[in-house]
């Protein structure tokens, strides 16, 4: 028996036989047990484990280093966002729902936004829209290179994640000096963005867009062409275009089966079917394709935010409507950014009724006439569709999130069941979840 | 629109605080003061009011006549009349209002005929619809909406079914057998709604602890305050704070 006293291991007798709990470092206590009835291997993994892809659990049924079951158990990382909101006012929404999948803060506030504005009825200004398309594309970029760099990781490919977070980190400076801030950026707001591209932030573009296209080539050279990469991808996490549509998985996994379906494409908003860019597809259905279609993707979204570069006309960034835009503004002072010093002295100085205005707007909020509605937009994960319901007050009545992390996590079980543990790694890093985004 | 000036608009919504026909005047909540802000003129529709309660008359529009007439021709017109209980179209899209006895065949229909192919559910979800307004302001109100997001990657169409229960009998069929992608979306409605899908393999709590009690996103839940170290002071649950309504 054991020297010392383990009270998470031992065993006990249940209905289906005599379970052992193993947590290591206690195998003299099961070593030599008779193993004469069917044996059945249950391991835990997770939530904290470094290659579960976050505070995600799988329940995994064993037989030699076989998989037979994959459960999933999510929830780790709950914090009630959808509720929080209900008790938030419109704008504010913004920044509780930036944080829902942080690897695409971008999208959410966007998809956020579009659903409010569609309850309004308000069209948004051309530049606000072109600049939104313009940061979602950089955001797709970053995301895909954290998809890319932690799928790398767990797989072993150290150097895949030390260049994909450097590269990434391109991309962050980015949105940084546009949005100022790295993640959870606030920066696209009901009726436009929160600022226009501050000065300097268009020769930062141009100047990434020169250095990216050989660095992501890079990747290429890195991992492409490699033969443990491509052996631990191909035929890993099969699964075909009925298997996609039936567990509801969209994004690169069903690009990857072959099906072009891009809401960019089908569906287009925020002015994309005037862009020219290809949707990416792989034929293999299994986690080699979907790699090679988020490589593809990025240089497609380089192509996308060249051109969104090219087409951007001065204009106003915000709803002419004054009753819903956002009445200060942020400017560069001698101190760094801060209140508008201009908008603080019209409404302390000359106008009693922009300071009832402006008070008003920032702490009750504008109305939205009620109703509900579906927004759904192309995030790097597949389909984030946004169900907003408003009962005409100053508050969600309701947002729900369909994430596309959520989602296709489902499909865990189909891609692993039958294969190996240690492609159970690869098939999770190749669906990317992200677990804000899963469990909100 | 009233304007800054306008002394009738004013009068008129003097002494009218109650609300009437789950409608009130004004952006800010304000009537009868001397709002010079221009916003007293909007009209918003009470708590609740997000509830249709009337039905769009045909013809909706667009491909929406299409979708309803394939649909009226595959389950056919008795069960439709029986199964859709009002359609609306609002903001270019259209909800079907549909009977939970008759989901299930309204959504096999919608997932297999040709004509609508709805293949891939998107969503389904839940609203809590507890302050309603109108009509079906009563006990055993069905609050609980169910509501399914479908698209049609054949046509590129989206619809949304929206099943309403109350919630002292919160039953719905489980589309999880026609759509798998459900099962999840649906142990989350259950999670948080307290919604039971009756056949779905496994409907156990998703988001939180298993152990849990209650169900977080109804209105009715209690939301708790924050204890501080001053005299018994406690920073009240934000459902009861000084709010603008």
């Amino acid at each position: 028996m054991s020297t010392t006293y383990d009270p998470y291991a031992g065993s006990r007798q249940t209905t289906e036989g005599r379970v052992y709990t193993v947590t290591g470092g206690d195998w003299d206590q099961t070593l030599g047990v008779d193993l004469s009835g069917e044996e059945r291997l249950v391991v835990n993994m997770g939530p904290q484990h470094p290659s579960t892809h976050g505070v995600l659990r799988l329940v995994l049924d064993l037989e030699g280093e076989t998989v037979t079951k994959a459960r999933v158990v999510i929830g780790y990382l709950h914090t009630g966002i959808e509720k929080n909101v209900e008790y938030r006012n419109w704008v504010q929404g913004t920044t509780f729902v930036t944080r829902m999948d942080y690897l695409a803060p971008l999208y959410n506030e966007a998809a956020y936004c579009m659903a409010v504005e569609k309850l309004l009825g308000i069209e948004v200004p051309q530049r606000a829209q072109t600049i939104r398309v313009l940061v979602m594309e950089i955001n797709r970029i970053a995301s895909h290179l954290v998809g890319l760099a932690t799928g790398g990781m767990e797989l072993g490919a150290l150097t895949g994640m030390t260049n994909g977070f450097r590269e990434r980190e391109l991309c962050l400076d980015l949105l940084e000096e546009i949005t100022g801030l790295r993640m959870n950026h606030a920066y696209i707001r009901p009726g436009g963005v929160a600022q226009d591209l501050p000065p300097g932030a268009e020769e930062s573009i141009r100047e990434w867009l020169a250095v990216m296209p050989e660095r992501l080539t890079g990747y290429h050279r890195l991992l492409t062409g490699q033969p443990i990469w491509q052996r631990r991808l191909k035929d890993v996490g099969y699964l075909d275009l009925t298997g996609c549509v039936a567990l509801g998985v969209t994004g690169p996994p069903l690009r990857a089966t072959g099906l072009a379906w891009d809401l960019r494409k089908v569906e287009p908003y925020l002015g994309y079917e005037t862009y020219d860019f290809e949707v990416a597809t792989a034929d293999t259905s299994d986690a080699w394709g979907r790699f090679l279609v988020r490589m593809a993707e990025m240089f497609e979204s380089l192509k996308i935010v060249a051109q969104a570069l090219d087409r951007l006309e001065p204009g106003p960034v915000m709803v002419e409507d004054r009753k819903i835009a956002w009445p200060a503004q942020l400017s560069l002072g001698a101190d760094g950014m801060g209140n508008s010093l201009e908008h603080v002295r019209h409404i302390m100085g000359t106008s009693m009724e922009a300071l009832i205005h402006h008070f008003k707007l920032v702490t009750e909020g504008f109305r939205v006439p009620a109703g509900q509605v579906y927004v759904p937009v192309e995030s790097p994960r597949g389909e984030l569709g946004y169900h907003v319901v408003s009962d005409g007050g100053t508050r969600p009545f309701r947002v729900h999130v369909r994430d596309p992390s959520f989602v296709n996590l489902q499909a865990t079980a189909a891609m692993s069941e039958g294969g190996m543990i240690a492609d159970v790694i690869a098939a999770i890093a190749s669906i990317d979840p992200v677990m804000g985004g899963v469990d909100r | 629109m009233t304007g800054p000036g306008d002394r009738s608009g004013a009068d008129a919504s003097r002494g009218a605080a109650a609300p009437s026909g789950g409608f009130r005047k004004g952006a800010f909540g304000v009537a009868g003061s001397g709002d010079t802000s221009g916003f007293g003129g909007l009209v918003r529709v009470e708590p609740g009011g997000a509830v249709a309660l009337h039905s769009t008359d045909r013809p909706y529009g667009g491909w929406f006549d299409e979708v309803t007439d394939a649909l009226v021709e595959a389950v056919g017109e008795a069960t439709y009349a029986a199964a859709v209980r009002r359609v609306l179209v609002d903001r270019g899209e259209i909800t079907y209002f549909v009977a939970r006895e008759h989901l299930l065949t309204v959504v096999q229909a919608l997932r297999d005929d040709d004509a609508l192919r709805f293949e891939l559910c998107s969503s389904v979800s839940g609203v809590d619809y507890e302050d309603s307004g109108g009509p079906e302001t009563t006990p055993g109100r069905p609050r609980l909406h169910v509501v399914y997001h479908l698209t049609s990657m054949t046509y590129r169409r989206r619809i949304r079914l929206e099943v309403a229960v109350t919630a002292e009998d919160p039953h719905v069929p489980s589309v999880s057998g026609i759509y798998p992608t459900a099962d999840w979306h649906e142990r989350e409605t259950y999670d948080m709604f307290g919604v039971v899908f009756d056949g779905h393999p496994a409907l156990t709590r998703i988001l939180m602890p298993d152990d849990w009690d209650g169900h977080p996103q109804r209105k009715d839940y209690p939301l708790g305050g924050v204890p501080v170290e001053y005299h018994d002071a406690t920073i009240p649950p934000p459902d009861t704070r000084r709010a603008y309504r």
